[in-house]
């Protein structure tokens, strides 16, 4: 069942058009991410779904119901906002039992409910206190506990943690995805932390300028990209675009690199290629490889067939811990890459490694679009 | 000491006592006349033809203050100001009461439910703010006698809240303005409406912007002295027009202490808002935006 379902959905502000024709539905459970750089109309499409501001045109349904013209107390919608919105003048306690005293749930309810959700939240000592007296974290699980209290049909979580430090970030998040699947909740949530995205979402749904580019698991996102705005977005360092000549020779499809005279080679996985691409020979591509697809040599990378060595000077090292993150000269341009934190590399060095093409994607220079 | 680290050369500290100076001379100068007030109507009347304006009353009296309250003469009669001080209650209370409520429903309205031809709404009442008294004299008096409000005290209440809504509007949404809209976003998704919203969201949070607003609205209809003696007949005449008869309509010797007494009597309510809320004044104008 479909729990939410946005069709064609247009909003305009005056002249300024900031939603174009966003189509998208989520089942019953999902967790939903909403991406996109600054102002390409997230939070927008939120207050549009929980009726804040009405659309110029299309429809929304929750739960197979068409809610589009009712007020956001009768669409059975929570929404957590970046800065919370605690009402300053309540306690903790009336701040999460103000939507159900609305809704006039009797006064005995109110208080298990609040119990119930202030112990899930760890947030028991806290009820008696005023929001003013909380930190950054806790306002933000009252927030969080406020939405709870009421069991909507569908949560919208606008950018919920960007005002907390990097650590209770990521605590909140590991939070956020065990609530989730402990109460197997519809959530959509805006997000601009791509590792936010990556980890939380069971599908991503891609902005840009008001329309909605790629909807898909992370792992379709990640791996499989529609254009290059997307690619890019996703992943950090994100995603290396290689110009690059698409020839054809006796083995199949491979991309030239670098000088014409002396190209570096990379042969186009045989199983990757489709008939568009026969329209594509002889011309400048965009070849994407992701820094982890450029590695250090490994020993089943002698036997891959999609894998191919490169020994290339490094420009910059910068160790982040985990492993190490490089800067090498590929043709005429520099790429990252990163390699295990077990390799000894001064910049400066030439580095044996090797780039892994199973996972590499072709686009259109021009129109930046997907070629394969 | 006062914790701040300043310039100590000769010169600084020359430049800080005539800084000093200047201000209490005008401070001086400022309270001045209140204090002869108050002197005068402690006085008796031979004290007051002996001495000068700033002598020290030999004997001090309150006889002048409670001749005011009780006796003193306006017009033919010499009841003394204490009725009119309660007429002026009577005006004043829900006058104030009302442009009050009116101004944040108003400010509340226009920063947090938006509609159509908000802004010519909002451009009407700031222009309401510049119109001054005289203009409105006539055509007011006709609007009164037409609804028969001619010379009553809930005429007098209709003029001072029609007039005082511009400001109390504008102080309402000037801080209205800077509350956040997500509340009010919250507090809808949470099922609350119109009124619900205002009077359990932003009315506990609205003390400063409220006392400032009483404030004002006290202080303007409580001396106020144009609509008092143009709306008003001899039974509902603001405590301002009563003083203004006692002054007068002195017949034979001139009773400075009692009129000064008078003066007293009708300024000290406002200058008794000022003393107990002035604090909270001062803060609510200057009150930022209100934390989640
Ligand atoms: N009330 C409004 N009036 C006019 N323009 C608006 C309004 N709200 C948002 N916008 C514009 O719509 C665009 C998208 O805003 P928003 O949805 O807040 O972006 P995001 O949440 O993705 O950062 C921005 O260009 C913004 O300036
Ligand atoms: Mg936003």
């Amino acid at each position: 069942m479909s729990a939410l379902e946005i069709r064609n959905v247009r909003k305009d502000f005056g002249r300024t058009r900031v939603l174009r024709e966003v189509s998208l539905s989520i089942d019953s459970g999902e967790f939903l991410i909403l991406v996109g750089p600054s102002g390409c109309g997230k939070s927008t499409l939120m207050n549009a779904i929980a009726g804040l501001e009405p659309v110029t045109d299309g429809s929304i349904l929750i739960g197979n119901e068409e809610v589009t013209w009712r007020t956001p107390a009768e669409r059975d919608i929570a929404m957590v906002f970046q800065s919370y919105a605690l009402y300053p003048s309540m306690t903790v306690r009336q701040n999460i039992a103000f939507g159900l005293e609305m809704r006039k749930v009797p006064k005995a309810e109110r208080e298990a409910t609040v119990e119930r959700v202030a112990k899930l939240l760890q947030i028991t000592p806290l009820l008696d206190r005023k929001p003013s007296q909380l930190s950054g974290g806790q306002r933000q699980r009252v927030a969080m506990g406020r939405a709870i209290a009421r069991q909507p049909t569908v949560y919208l979580f606008d950018e919920p943690l960007s005002n907390l430090d990097a650590k209770l970030r990521v605590e909140m998040r590991t939070e956020i995805k065990k609530l989730h699947q402990t109460l197997g909740t519809t959530i959509v949530y805006v997000t601009h932390d791509q590792i936010e995205a990556m980890t939380l979402a069971d599908r991503i749904a891609v902005m840009r300028e008001g329309r909605l580019l790629q909807l898909g698991t992370p792992d379709e996102v990640y791996n499989d990209p529609v254009d290059m705005f997307v690619a890019s977005f996703m992943g950090s360092p994100s995603m290396n675009f290689i110009p690059a000549q698409l020839v054809r020779d006796e083995h199949g499809i491979s991309l030239a690199i670098g000088a014409a005279s002396d190209p570096y080679r990379l042969p186009f996985p045989a199983a990757r290629t489709t008939p568009d691409l026969d329209a594509w020979v002889g011309r400048r591509v965009v070849l994407g490889l992701r820094p982890e697809h450029i590695s250090e040599r490994t020993p089943w990378g002698e036997e891959d067939a999609n894998t191919h060595p490169l020994t290339t000077e490094v420009t910059v090292a910068e160790p982040t811990g985990a492993d190490i993150l490089l800067r090498v000269r590929l043709g005429e341009d520099e790429v990252n890459a990163r390699v295990s934190p077990k390799q000894n590399v001064t910049p400066g060095d030439r580095l044996p490694l090797q780039v892994d093409m199973a996972r590499a994607v072709l686009f259109d220079p021009e129109r930046e679009t997907r070629i394969a | 000491m006062d914790n701040v680290i300043r310039v100590q050369t000769p010169g600084a500290l020359l430049a800080r006592g005539g800084i000093y100076a200047a201000l209490i001379f005008m401070a001086v100068v400022y309270l001045a006349p209140l204090l002869v007030m108050l002197l005068t109507s402690v006085k008796t009347l031979e004290d007051i033809r002996a001495g000068n304006l700033l002598s020290l009353p030999r004997e001090i009296t309150f006889q002048p203050w409670l001749h005011a309250w009780s006796e003193a003469c306006t017009g033919i009669r010499c009841e003394g100001i204490g009725g009119y001080v309660w007429n002026s209650v009577q005006i004043v209370v829900p006058a104030v009461v009302i442009s009050t409520a009116i101004g944040a429903l108003n400010g509340y309205a226009l920063t947090k439910w938006r509609f159509k031809g908000q802004e010519w709404v909002f451009g009407m009442l700031l222009f309401g703010c510049f119109i001054p008294f005289q203009v409105i004299l006539l055509p007011m008096a006709q609007t009164l006698g037409w609804l028969g409000l001619g010379s009553t005290t809930t005429g007098l209440v209709l003029v001072h809240v029609v007039y005082g809504i511009a400001f109390t509007t504008l102080f309402f949404r000037n801080y209205y303005v800077n509350v956040p809209d997500e509340l009010i976003a919250a507090a809808k998704l949470d099922g609350a409406g119109f009124f619900r919203i205002f009077l359990r969201i932003l009315l506990p949070v609205s003390t400063p912007i409220i006392v400032v607003t009483v404030i004002w609205q006290f202080t303007q209809v409580w001396n106020d002295f144009l609509f008092g003696v143009a709306y008003s007949s001899h039974e509902t005449q603001p405590v301002t027009v009563a003083l203004n008869n006692v002054v007068n309509s002195t017949t034979g010797v001139r009773e400075y202490n009692v009129d000064m007494a008078a003066a007293m009597i009708a300024a000290l309510p406002t200058l008794l808002v000022y003393v107990l809320a002035g604090k909270y004044f001062v803060r609510g104008l200057t009150a930022g935006s209100v934390k989640g």
